[in-house]
């Protein structure tokens, strides 16, 4: 690929050598980039002179683990690609709303998440200063005909559940389509982000999806590691990937219990309820927080265990894991559960392709991408673990994928944790260089996290643009509920548990 | 079947000893902080500079203070300090009624007290049964998974007669979490609206109290305070996010289950600094 500059996960380019591409030759350029099975990892804005704004695309080449840079400058307008690549309609929906340029032709053009614009331009979207309440003003598609109706569920949710709205066209109890409108959890992360690094930073991080602090917080410290060239120590190195390990244990093993619940199979549900709490402790057995806060610095860790330490929670989470693979094993073995997951909430292999979905939704749907495999960054690089996917698509694969991933993870963070190497745990990140561009990517729980920072002449952040996997997967939630029956959106949801306030930023 | 009830059997009792027993944490738990201003090298100003959300004030001054409501317990203070001046104990014990009591103040050492109960009239319509509505108004799923946990076989609120129910209609409270979003207010006000009074408002977590890691965001409130005209948060916890028997233990403070409001650590079994 001639017109992309090569990088990898964790590695900084200085942001001159980015590819300046006239507009026509850019979109050919990511056209290809796509059409010969590259994804965009991400696709961002920043303030450029004149009122324009300069773009830059990240195309991840999983097979050689090389990422390829692009940028352009665009004005008030650019000709939509998502219509040829669906994989792009958040993308360019973000763009329209953070930099108020139009993407002509797009299928979907609607707010994004009700995000003010970085830069003062005329609201992509035309709202004026009064800002709408949402989702009152929002465009739902909507069907009509004899006895279509509609179902409109949130922002505040049945349970203890972060905001959002559903907006169901329905046939009797079938649903012909699901509108997912978000943005009630936007707390301007990524803004807060620029200027920094700063104290504040690495919480902000930790918080974009609170159930993800691990992984979020490492894409963050690795950003700036890889803008300041500095690498975590291999101590460190291990205990960050134990905690993101136990982060996805903890969630999955949640999820589990969730997805039975929603089932009303109550043994499982009852059972991982305590042992998702076995995850989350040992996380606080290191540092103190049960989500893992305060453990990373930008440069390594800030707790450590001695050997015995390090034994006993091995030897602890090795009984925990005997009892959730009874609990697992009760579900998946149940003729009722196996009646309601089976086949529920299809999203097939083309689809997940199309839409670009990550993490353990797309593996669930057959397509086999993993940060860890594709992208590896700390342990991953020296220390393997297999990708689990499944073919069918449905509640059920994506239930089983979750099960082979904290078979997986559980054996990785013994072993790990039984064989620490002995080094400092951190290296002091000296102040950033100046107009540098790093790409830092993650395999969170519910798939890709990508943080891409960017330094000003002075070496502070000049942006921060933040992708969690939620970003692609909401849109393959609406798609799973499509012919399915409305009450069996909460078990769908629950399968994808997809993050909102990730989403949001 | 039987498989399913042996499993069962072999899960024995979840259910953790506290309020009756003692409340277990990891050695490494931080709770509240202990401050001693005597320690602080001259114009020292470190734990200040490093702290995420400007939560310390005062620093080498007797009123030294440390907003437990501005505090996310990433312990950088007690890293960059010098002297070791301030300590987090492992002391669950951090909710209040009043914003202003949160803070911990090097002068007040131990004549402050923890939450207190609510008066009588409304201890005997919540004393025994608390159904409360829940709003996440820009929580990261930190607090809400934490308040989910509360009600999980291991904390089991509904021990005490305190749920969690889908509909503000059969709410006597609304439990807050997050900033408090812009894009947020509207739906949080219209759900305090269809909450039936007399009702309370608690604030679960530093987003909702006072901003959090987004104290400042110009599309947020800064938290709970002044979000719904006219009313006052009954009750405010602290965290980032609270432990869930931090967020048992106020909400029973506040129903008058759980009996005396002595900070002193002395013969409460919690293990200090």
């Amino acid at each position: 690929m001639a017109d992309l500059l090569d990088t990898w996960n964790g590695e900084a380019v200085a942001a001159r050598d980015v590819p300046l591409l006239p507009l026509g030759r850019f979109q050919d350029a990511l056209c290809a980039a796509l059409g010969a099975g590259g994804r965009v990892s991400a696709l961002f804005g920043r303030p450029h002179q004149d009122n324009r704004v300069l773009v830059t695309a990240v195309v991840a080449e999983d097979r050689e683990s090389r990422l390829g840079l692009l940028s352009t400058v665009v004005g008030a307008r650019w000709p939509s690609l998502s219509a040829e690549f669906p994989a792009l309609q958040a993308f360019e929906r973000e763009l329209a709303e953070q930099f108020g340029v139009i993407p002509d032709g797009h299928p979907w053009l609607k707010p994004l998440r009700f995000e003010h614009a970085h830069v003062p331009v005329r609201d992509a979207f035309g709202r004026g200063t009064s800002w709408p309440e949402i989702p009152g003003d929002y465009p739902f598609f909507r069907v009509e005909g004899e006895e279509i109706h509609e179902v409109a569920v949130g922002p505040v949710h049945a349970g203890i559940i972060e905001p959002g709205h559903f907006r169901f066209q329905c046939h009797g109890e079938q649903v012909l389509h699901l509108e997912v409108a978000l943005g009630y959890q936007h707390r301007g992360a990524e803004q807060l982000l620029e200027g920094g690094p700063s104290p504040r930073g690495l919480r902000v991080a930790e918080t974009i999806a609170g159930d993800t602090s691990i992984g979020h917080g490492l894409a963050y410290c690795r950003a700036l590691e890889a803008l300041a060239g500095v690498e975590a120590p291999p101590r460190a190195s291990f205990l960050r990937g134990v905690a993101l390990e136990l982060e996805r244990l903890a969630n999955h093993v949640g999820d589990l219990g969730a997805m039975a619940g929603d089932v009303g199979f109550q043994p499982t549900a009852a059972a991982c309820g305590a042992l998702r709490a076995e995850y989350l402790n040992a996380t606080a057995e290191i540092c103190g927080n049960r989500f893992g806060r305060a453990l990373l610095t930008p440069g390594g860790v800030r707790f450590d265990l001695s050997a015995d330490e390090a034994g006993r929670l091995a030897d602890k989470l090795g009984t925990a894991f005997e009892r959730v693979r009874e609990a697992a094993q009760l579900f998946f073995r149940s003729p009722s559960t196996r009646n309601r997951t089976d086949g529920t909430g299809v999203v097939s292999r083309e689809l997940a392709l199309q839409l670009g979905l990550v993490g353990l939704a797309a593996r669930a749907s057959g397509l086999s991408r993993d940060v860890r495999r594709d992208h590896p960054f700390g342990l991953f690089r020296f220390s393997h673990l297999p990708v689990a996917t499944a073919e069918t698509g449905d509640v059920f694969a994506r239930a089983w994928v979750r099960w082979l991933e904290i078979e997986r993870s559980a054996a990785f963070v013994a072993d790990h944790l039984r064989t620490l190497p002995e080094s400092p745990l951190r290296a002091r990140l000296p102040s950033l260089p100046p107009d540098r561009l790093a790409v830092s990517m993650v395999e969170g729980w519910r798939g890709e996290i990508v943080h891409v920072a960017v330094t000003d002449g002075d070496g502070r952040l000049a942006r921060h643009k933040v992708k969690d996997p939620s970003f692609h997967n909401w849109m393959g939630l609406a798609q799973a509920l499509r012919g399915e029956q409305v009450s069996d959106f909460p078990l769908c949801n629950k399968s994808f548990n997809l993050s909102y306030a990730g989403h949001d930023l | 079947m039987i498989e399913i009830l042996k499993a069962r059997l072999r899960l024995g009792k979840q259910t953790v000893a506290y309020p009756e027993g003692p409340a277990r944490f990891p050695e490494r738990f931080r709770g509240r902080p202990v401050l001693d201003p005597a320690r602080c090298p001259p114009e020292c100003a470190a734990c200040l500079e490093s702290c995420p959300t400007g939560a310390i004030a005062d620093a080498g001054r007797p009123a030294m203070s440390l907003d437990l409501g501005r505090c996310l317990f990433c312990a950088e203070c007690v890293e960059a300090c010098p002297t070791g001046a301030l300590e987090f104990t492992r002391d669950y014990r951090l909710a209040m009624r009043t914003r202003e009591e949160l803070a911990v103040r090097a002068d007040r050492g131990d004549e402050a007290k923890l939450a207190r109960a609510l008066d009588e009239r409304m201890r005997s319509l919540f004393g025994r049964s608390l159904r409360l509505r829940q709003v996440s108004a820009g929580g990261c799923n930190g607090c809400e998974a934490e308040l989910n946990a509360t009600g999980n076989i291991q904390f089991d609120l509904s021990r005490f007669g305190v749920q969690f129910v889908a509909s503000p209609r059969h709410a006597d409270g609304v439990v807050v979490t997050g900033p408090v979003t812009e894009n947020m207010i509207g739906a949080l006000r219209r759900t305090w609206e269809a909450t039936p009074a007399p009702r309370l408002l608690i604030a679960v977590g530093s987003c909702a109290i006072a901003g959090g890691p987004f104290a400042g965001s110009p599309v947020a409130n800064d938290g709970l305070a002044g979000a719904i005209p006219g009313v006052e948060v009954d009750l405010w916890i602290p965290g980032c996010p609270p432990h869930p028997i931090t967020i048992a233990d106020g909400l029973l403070r506040l129903l008058g289950r759980v009996a005396g409001d002595e900070l002193r650590l002395a013969g409460t079994g919690i293990v200090g600094a």
